[in-house]
C-alpha cells in the first residue's frame, strides 16, 4: 500500500471491483480496500442475475455459476401460480451466481489489472480539504494510515458510511428498507431452472419470498418485507421461518443470512468534489426486484471512466464527476429504477384479492417476454377494474 | 460518559445480531457503524428505535 494513489475504492463488491477494474485498465493507479477479512463473504444476497446483465461485465464462467435458470414462477396469495418462460426456447435468461467465488474473480481481476487490493482494511474518516474529498483514513489491524487520492470512490454498500461523512445524506426512509432474511437450504424438492416468487400480505408484506435455485434440491429460500412492517414477532426471520415450516419442512438450512435493501429512489447526488458513490451505497437498487449486482457493476464502471477522464484532465471537481451522475440516470439503467420505483410504490397498496386478480389473469395471457414492464402493461390492458388502482401508473409506463 | 450513557439506551445483542448493516443505513443520525463483523453505537443516538424496529433478526433493543 503507497501512501497516494489516483483512485481509492472503499468496498471489494462488485461495484467496487469493477471500478478498480476499469481504472486499473485504463492505466490509473487503484488501490481497493475491504472491511472485511475476506473478499465474497458473508454473501448477503439471493445472487440472480439476467443472463445478458452478466454478458456485459465477465465471460460466464461455471465456477461461480451454481445454475441457470429458464423461467420464473410467480404464485398468488391464494396458491395459484403462473409460469413466465424465456422467449427463445432453449436460451437461459439467468444465473443464479456463487458470490464468494464471483466477487472473488472480480477483485482478481482488478488486481491482475494493476490495482492494489487490502482486506480487513477499513476507511474510517475521509481526507477532506476545501470541501473536497482527498483520500480516506485507512485502520488495517490496528495501525491507522492516510492515503491520499485525486479521486475516491464510495462503494461500501448498504450499510455505507463513507458519503455520509462527506456530506451527503445517505439515510434510507423505514417504509423504502427491506429487511431481509435468507436460508441456504438442502435436501428441498424445487425445480432447479425456475426462480420462484410469493406474493401476499401475509407471507410477505409489501415484499416477496423468494426461491433461487442453487443445484439440485438446493436454493436460496429468502424474504424481504417492508421496514415499517417489521416488528418483534413479525421480523423478515420469523416470516422465512413460517414459510420454511410450511413449505420445506425437511429441508435443511446450511447458510443464514440477513441484510436491508434499498427500495427508494437513488441518492439525489452521488458526485462531489472528489467523491463518487456507486451501487447499493448510492442507492440504485431495483426498487421492485431489490436485485442490485447488475446495478452496482454499471454504475462501478461507469464511474471508473468518468474519474479516469477527470484525473486526465487535471481536476475532480463535482462538475467534471458529474457526467457520471447524469450518465446513469439518464441510462436504461437509471430509467428502469425510476419507472421500477413508481410500479414498486403501486405494488405495495395491493390487497391480497388484487394480487390474485393480478396473477389469475396474467396466467391467462402466455407470455413469452420476461420483463416486469410487458407483465404489468398487459395485466392493466387485460384488468380494466384493476385500471383504477393503477391509474398513474400506466403513464410512467411506455 | 456520552458513549456509556448511549450504549446504555440502545442494546446490541450481540448473539442475535448477523452484522448486516440493515440498521446502519435507516440511521437518521448516523449513529450505528457496521465495523467488520461489529456493530457500534456512538452518542449521536436518540433512541428514536427505527433499528430495533427494522431488525430482520431483533438484536436491537432501546432500553427504557
Amino acid at each position: 500500500m503507497k501512501d497516494s494513489y489516483d483512485i481509492l475504492v472503499i468496498g471489494g463488491g462488485p461495484g467496487g471491483a469493477l471500478a478498480a477494474r476499469t481504472a486499473a485498465t485504463a492505466g490509473y493507479s487503484v488501490l481497493l480496500v475491504e472491511k472485511r477479512p475476506a473478499i465474497g463473504a458473508p454473501v448477503r444476497c439471493a445472487e440472480g442475475i439476467g443472463k445478458e446483465a452478466l454478458a456485459e461485465f465477465i465471460k460466464p464462467d461455471e465456477r461461480w455459476i451454481s445454475a441457470e435458470v429458464t423461467g420464473a414462477e410467480l404464485v398468488a396469495p391464494d396458491g395459484v401460480s403462473m409460469k413466465l418462460a424465456s422467449e427463445v426456447a432453449g436460451s437461459k435468461v439467468g444465473y443464479i451466481l456463487d458470490r464468494k467465488f464471483f466477487d472473488r474473480e472480480l477483485v482478481w481481476q482488478a488486481a491482475e489489472a494493476g490495482a492494489d487490493v487490502m482486506v480487513k482494511t477499513r476507511a474510517s474518516a475521509p481526507i477532506l480539504s476545501g470541501g473536497a474529498v482527498k483520500g480516506a483514513v485507512l485502520e488495517y489491524c490496528g495501525s491507522r494510515k492516510k492515503v491520499h487520492a485525486d479521486l475516491t470512490i464510495a462503494a461500501d454498500g448498504v450499510e455505507s458510511k463513507f458519503s455520509r461523512w462527506c456530506g451527503i445524506d445517505t439515510t434510507i426512509p423505514v417504509r423504502e428498507i427491506m429487511s431481509a432474511a435468507q436460508y441456504l437450504m438442502t435436501d428441498i424438492d424445487i425445480d432447479p431452472s425456475i426462480t420462484i416468487f410469493y406474493f401476499g400480505n401475509t407471507i410477505a408484506p409489501e415484499g416477496y419470498v423468494w426461491v433461487f435455485p442453487k443445484g439440485n434440491r438446493t436454493a436460496n429460500v429468502g424474504i424481504g418485507i417492508s421496514g415499517k412492517k417489521s416488528g418483534p414477532g413479525n421480523r423478515a426471520k420469523d416470516y422465512l421461518d413460517r414459510f420454511v415450516a410450511d413449505r420445506f419442512p425437511a429441508g435443511k438450512t446450511i447458510e443464514c443470512v440477513v441484510g436491508g435493501v434499498s427500495v427508494c429512489r437513488p441518492l439525489e447526488s452521488t458526485v462531489m468534489d472528489g467523491l463518487m458513490v456507486i451501487g447499493d451505497a448510492a442507492r440504485v437498487v431495483d426498487p421492485m426486484t431489490g436485485g442490485g449486482i447488475y446495478n452496482a457493476m454499471f454504475t462501478g464502471r461507469l464511474a471508473a471512466e468518468v474519474g479516469a477522464r477527470a484525473i486526465a484532465d487535471g481536476a475532480c471537481t463535482k462538475e467534471a464527476l458529474m457526467p457520471y451522475d447524469e450518465g446513469w440516470r439518464n441510462s436504461p439503467l437509471g430509467k428502469a429504477i425510476e419507472r421500477n420505483w413508481h410500479i414498486k410504490e403501486k405494488f405495495i397498496t395491493l390487497s391480497d384479492a388484487k394480487l390474485n386478480a393480478i396473477i389469475h389473469s396474467a396466467k391467462a395471457l402466455d407470455l413469452k417476454d420476461f420483463s416486469t414492464i410487458s407483465l404489468v402493461r398487459e395485466i392493466i390492458k387485460r384488468n380494466p377494474l384493476l385500471l383504477a388502482d393503477l391509474a398513474g401508473l400506466m403513464a410512467s409506463i411506455r | 460518559m456520552l458513549r456509556a450513557y448511549s450504549i446504555k439506551m440502545l442494546k446490541i445483542h450481540r448473539d442475535i445480531c448477523g452484522y448486516c448493516g440493515c440498521c446502519v443505513s435507516i440511521c437518521p443520525e448516523g449513529a450505528l457503524e457496521l465495523i467488520d463483523a461489529y456493530l457500534e453505537v456512538d452518542e449521536s443516538c436518540t433512541s428514536c428505535g427505527i433499528c430495533a424496529k427494522v431488525c430482520p433478526l431483533g438484536a436491537l433493543e432501546v432500553m427504557k
